[in-house]
């Protein structure tokens, strides 16, 4: 099976393709997002510099 | 994460491997877990709900808080891939058909627990309405569960039950639950994440959480 008969998935690349994309992309976000809100987490909960 | 990475790596590499009725049911690797994990994510979270309503247990509410989004994301998973494998094998990427539609209104659960969450400021109190109407809603995921059988419309009855041996390929099964272990650990890692950052967020005024966090610089 060539590279390109895989992408083209028998002729439901786009349905197949658009699946796992749009799963792929929601994921990604979803890991990106939650890793910052708890970097901005940590941040905010440190102490201030002054206060010590 | 770094096995929920490798357990999608090989569903995907496995998932080439069989082609049977075209290769439009691929989609079933993804739409098929995700449609699990939002119904299990669901129960989970009112689960929590449950034990921060009767024990007031703020950790109990704060996994709730932390399921809802990921919860919410694999039920726009789930219906997002059920439309793309909806428009080639029935010929519509949409119906009203029992199962569709309980898993909208699903989502909607979710949506409504997380603005309700947002639109209540003390975030004791929002536990608790939350709670209400999570363990309220719970009662939509027996009916999205039964609805092939209750009703006879167009999403097709379980292939895979606890009860009867699985009406699939043995590949094609191997398949799906590696993507569905997968779904697991990536729900229960990213949950873990998000609790923490919620921990910190509302337990910032706790000395610990200061102590900790200068610790660790």
């Amino acid at each position: 099976m060539s590279l390109a008969e895989f992408f083209a998935m028998g002729g439901y690349g786009f349905y197949v393709w658009g699946a796992y994309g749009l799963t792929a992309l929601l994921l990604a976000v979803e890991i990106v997002a939650v890793r910052a809100r708890l970097r901005n987490a940590r941040l905010a909960a440190r102490p201030d510099e002054d206060a010590r | 994460m770094l096995l929920a990475v490798a357990g999608l790596w090989l569903g995907l590499v496995v998932a080439p491997a069989d082609a049977q009725q075209g290769d439009a049911y691929r989609i079933i690797f993804i739409h098929v877990p995700a449609a699990w994990m939002s119904m299990f994510i669901y129960l989970v979270m009112a689960l929590w709900c449950a034990m921060s309503l009767t024990l007031n247990t703020r950790l109990s509410a704060m996994m709730a808080q932390a399921l809802a989004p990921t919860g919410a994301l694999f039920t726009v998973i789930a219906l997002w891939t059920g439309a793309l494998w909806g428009r080639p094998a029935w010929g519509t990427y949409w119906a009203w058909d029992a199962r569709m539609t309980s898993e909208l209104i699903l989502l909607f659960l979710y949506f409504g627990y997380l603005a309700l969450r947002h639109a209540i400021d003390d975030p004791r109190r929002a536990d608790r309405a939350s709670a209400v109407l999570a363990l309220v809603g719970a009662i939509n995921v027996p009916i999205i569960y039964f609805s092939v059988k209750w009703w006879n419309t167009l999403h097709q009855g379980a292939s895979v039950s606890l009860t009867a041996a699985p009406r699939m390929a043995a590949i094609m099964l191997s398949a799906m639950l590696i993507m569905t272990f997968s779904a697991w650990f990536y729900a229960i890692a990213i949950t873990l994440i998000r609790v923490r950052a919620i921990i910190l967020e509302r337990e910032r005024s706790a000395a610990w959480v200061g102590e900790l966090a200068g610790a660790a610089r």
